[in-house]
C-alpha cells in the first residue's frame, strides 16, 4: 500500500514539475495554455489519487469515507480543468490573438 | 511517509513560485489568468498536505473542495470578462478589426 501511494504522489510531482518548465519556456500563449491545461490536470489527479491511498493504509470507516471525499474532489478537478483551459483559450481566440508561427518572435 | 509529505509541500510551494513569475511577468492578460489557475491548481493540493501535516484531515478536505469550485468559477467568470473587453492595445500581434 505504501509503495503505491509513493510512486503516485512523486508521479504527481514529476508531471507538476513538466507543466511549470512548459510555461516558463514556450513561446506563445496557447502553447503554454496546452502544457498548462494537460499536465496540471494529470499531476493533480496522480498526487490527489495517491493521497487517497495515504489515508486509506489503516483501514478503518472514517478513514474510507474520508477518501471518498478525497475521491469526489478529485471527480470535481476531473471535470473542470479541462473546461477552465477551454474557457481561457476561447477567450483569446476571441479577442483576436493570433497563434504563433515559425519565424515569429518569442511573445 | 511524514518526510515525503514534508518534501512534496517544499516542492510545490516552489513550483507556485515559479508560476508567479510567468503572473507577474507575462506580456498578455490572458497569460496572468494561466498562471494564477496554474498556482490555484496546486494550492489544491496543498491543503490536503497541510491537513495530514496536522493530523485533521477531517476537516481540511472540506476546505480544499471548496477552494476547487471557488477557483473553477473565478477563472470562467474571468475568461468571460475579458473576452468582453479585449487585450490590451500593447499586446503585440493582435488583430485590429475595423
Amino acid at each position: 500500500m505504501e509503495t503505491i501511494a509513493v510512486i503516485f504522489i512523486l508521479t504527481g510531482l514529476l508531471f507538476d514539475l513538466g507543466g511549470t518548465i512548459g510555461i516558463l519556456r514556450l513561446p506563445d500563449v496557447y502553447t503554454r495554455l496546452h502544457m498548462a491545461g494537460k499536465l496540471d490536470t494529470l499531476g493533480s489527479l496522480c498526487l490527489l489519487l495517491g493521497l487517497a491511498v495515504v489515508n486509506a493504509i489503516p483501514l478503518g470507516t472514517a478513514e474510507l469515507f474520508v477518501s471518498g471525499k478525497i475521491l469526489l474532489i478529485l471527480i470535481l478537478v476531473f471535470i473542470t480543468s479541462p473546461t477552465a483551459t477551454h474557457a481561457m483559450v476561447d477567450a483569446g481566440i476571441k479577442a483576436g490573438l493570433t497563434p504563433w508561427r515559425k519565424g515569429d518572435m518569442r511573445r | 511517509m511524514e518526510h515525503l509529505i514534508l518534501f512534496a509541500s517544499v516542492f510545490l510551494v516552489m513550483l507556485m513560485m515559479l508560476s508567479l513569475y510567468r503572473t507577474i511577468i507575462g506580456p498578455s492578460t490572458l497569460d496572468r489568468l494561466m498562471g494564477m489557475n496554474a498556482i490555484g491548481a496546486k494550492t489544491t493540493v496543498l491543503i490536503l498536505l497541510i491537513g495530514f501535516i496536522f493530523g485533521r484531515i477531517d476537516m481540511f478536505v472540506d476546505i480544499a473542495l471548496s477552494y476547487a469550485m471557488l477557483n473553477f468559477i473565478a477563472v470562467l467568470t474571468a475568461s468571460r470578462y475579458f473576452q468582453a473587453r479585449g487585450m490590451r492595445k500593447r499586446d503585440s500581434n493582435l488583430r485590429v478589426e475595423e
